[in-house]
């Protein structure tokens, strides 16, 4: 009788273990991500202010409105768009071809492969620190290599001016994820088949055909899942800007999430940056989908 | 014989090509490798040095100052609160990482061996929970937790990363699983093991670099978060490092030296776990992405 009971409790575990296993899961994100998005959603629909909680009423879509005609949201937009596919571009060049030149040395490569590694150690906050003061314009390493080379005092003002502050969190940027490329590039050479490379080489295609007709096609699964990582990281590109010029000077250097921390908490609209995050987090939805599809296609051509 | 010496004289020309262009590739390497140097020689330097102009590139003498103000010897009054956020940081990363690697673990296996209704809906759930940024959901976890008084506390914190954690150790060990043969899990079940015993006893064992590989992932994303915690924390109570890391900011000037030797301290445990576990780390990062 004990055993059979047993062993029923035994049957209905097994049978739904697929579910049992899962449900942990589901319940913590549920709880601590969808639920606070679906609260979000509502609280965008309201006139929140953190001041007077209290007054907080229903509004609709109007912050959706006020949003659309805000310019600082969409040159907040804009320069996320100019940030993420510059940042993306350089990354991937640059990681293309360190990760060549490290594939080809031939004595302590994995001393170089863990010194190039040293910048995925830093934490986004630590790099966005560190290169502030290396952008500083009286005290800054950057300046005072300039002048250690040209040998006059030149105080470039690096994270106030606009064009150039995003140059700025270009360098920090670029510095900090490069080594993220390099090391998924790496792993797409270190698997490449042989075979394919010799008999080029006895066909005489030179090492610049080699790797346009053969590594290039090869590694794309490699090039595509780093650039789909770096994508969407990129598309939350906070901690760096925040530090760095805080989206300032005068909201010229302004992200989308930099703007909607200072909407939500700096300047009190919680309304506003609730509905601004919504806009953001539903365009990024969209974007990683048609990212993944496009994984999947590219997937298909190789296998 | 004459043959013999020009091939010889290529072949030591070849080598000499190469060792010169190891030499080269060492140097560009080290280039992306100076502003870690630049970080560790500033937190030692003597305090004249850190803002000096013209630059002076090497210390003249090391001193530990920085370190012997953060760790408080003989200082009654410390500017950072430092030990306090020490151990917010290891309360919020190790207790997230211990209760993600284990949830993660457990759907992780269920999505790699399982096909159930939803089962892809769900996955894609999961990976669209990963792609909401950190400061998305700590907007209305701020007020949700203001009412429910965890703001500003450690356990909210870890409540925040642990949700944060679990779809990328579901992802990960997913792709580990999948790499372990399903005929083994088989095979044990006709010898008379439960689903559950199979799991336990056979592919745990064998997912475990995959389980160290997740487990660090998710303790360097805690550990080096930003986002959530300048949103939930406020005081030492619960502020972690890289919040904390703005204390060494006044209005107009930059305490960089001490900031220097707290971003030495933060690197410590991310150097440690990222030179011990490489390897996975690099699998974790390629191959949990293909599957």
């Amino acid at each position: 009788m004990i055993r059979s009971v047993r062993q029923g409790r035994r049957r209905f575990f097994d049978r739904n273990i697929a579910f049992l296993m899962i449900l942990p899961a589901i319940i913590i994100v549920t709880a601590l991500i969808v639920v606070p998005m679906v609260y979000s959603f509502y609280l965008s629909l309201t006139n929140l202010n953190l001041l007077h909680p209290s007054r907080a009423r229903f509004i609709g879509f109007k912050n959706y409105l006020k949003l659309l005609e805000d310019p600082i949201f969409w040159r907040s937009l804009m320069n996320t768009v100019i940030f993420m596919g510059v940042a993306v571009n350089v990354e991937f060049l640059l990681g293309l071809i360190l990760a060549q030149l490290i594939f080809k040395v031939t004595r302590g490569q994995s001393i170089v492969r863990t010194a190039i590694m040293a910048p995925m150690m830093f934490a986004p906050v630590l790099v966005g620190f560190q290169f502030k003061w290396f952008f500083n314009d009286q005290v800054g390493l950057v300046n005072n290599l300039i002048y250690f080379f040209t040998g006059e005092y030149r105080l470039i003002p690096w994270l106030i001016n606009y064009p150039l502050n995003l140059l700025a969190l270009l360098a920090a940027e670029i510095w900090m994820s490069t080594p993220f490329m390099v090391i998924i590039l790496l792993a797409g050479l270190v698997s490449l088949p042989a075979e394919p490379f010799e008999a080029a080489a006895v066909d005489g295609a030179s090492p610049w055909q080699q790797f346009r007709y053969i590594t290039l096609p090869l590694i794309g699964p490699f090039t595509y899942i780093a650039m789909v990582i770096r994508s969407l990281d990129l598309g939350r590109a906070y901690d760096l800007v925040r530090i760095m010029t805080a989206g300032g000077p005068a909201n010229r250097s302004e992200m989308i999430w930099t703007y909607t921390f200072r909407l939500a908490i700096n300047d009190n609209k919680f309304g506003m940056g609730t509905a601004m995050s919504f806009v953001t987090v539903v365009l990024s939805f969209i974007f990683v989908i048609y990212l993944f599809q496009q994984l999947a296609k590219s997937r298909q051509e190789v296998y | 014989m004459s043959l013999s010496r020009t091939k010889r004289i290529s072949a030591r020309k070849k080598r000499f090509r190469q060792e010169f262009y190891n030499v080269i590739v060492y140097v560009i390497v080290l280039v992306f490798f100076l502003p870690v140097i630049w970080i560790i020689l500033t937190s030692m330097r003597p305090e004249i040095e850190v803002n000096a102009r013209p630059p002076i590139f090497l210390p003249q003498k090391l001193v530990f100052d920085s370190f012997i103000h953060l760790f408080g010897a003989g200082h009654a009054e410390k500017s950072v609160p430092f030990y306090d956020y020490l151990g917010n940081s290891l309360f919020a990363s190790l207790v997230s990482t211990g209760i993600a690697i284990t949830i993660g673990t457990l759907s992780g296996y269920s999505f790699a061996r399982f096909r159930f209704r939803g089962a892809k809906a769900t996955f894609i759930g999961m990976m669209l929970a990963r792609s909401i940024p950190g400061i998305a959901v700590s907007l209305p976890l701020f007020i949700l937790f203001a009412r429910l008084g965890l703001l500003d506390k450690k356990t909210g914190l870890s409540l925040a990363y642990t949700a944060m954690n679990i779809p990328f150790t579901t992802w990960l060990m997913q792709g580990f699983f999948k790499d372990i043969p399903a005929d083994l899990d088989e095979a044990a079940q006709i010898d008379g093991c439960s689903r559950w015993q199979s799991f336990t006893r056979i592919d745990l064992p064998l997912a475990l670099p995959g389980l160290a590989a997740s487990g660090i992932f998710a303790f360097l994303t805690s550990w080096n978060e930003f986002q959530i915690a300048s949103v939930l924390t406020r005081t030492p109570a619960s502020k972690t490092f890289p919040v904390g890391l703005y204390d060494f900011t006044q209005q107009f000037t930059v305490d960089w030296r001490g900031m220097c030797a707290m971003s030495v301290v933060m690197l410590v445990p991310a150097i440690v776990f990222v030179l011990l576990t490489q390897r996975q780390l690099v699998r974790g990062l390629t191959f949990g992405a293909f599957k």
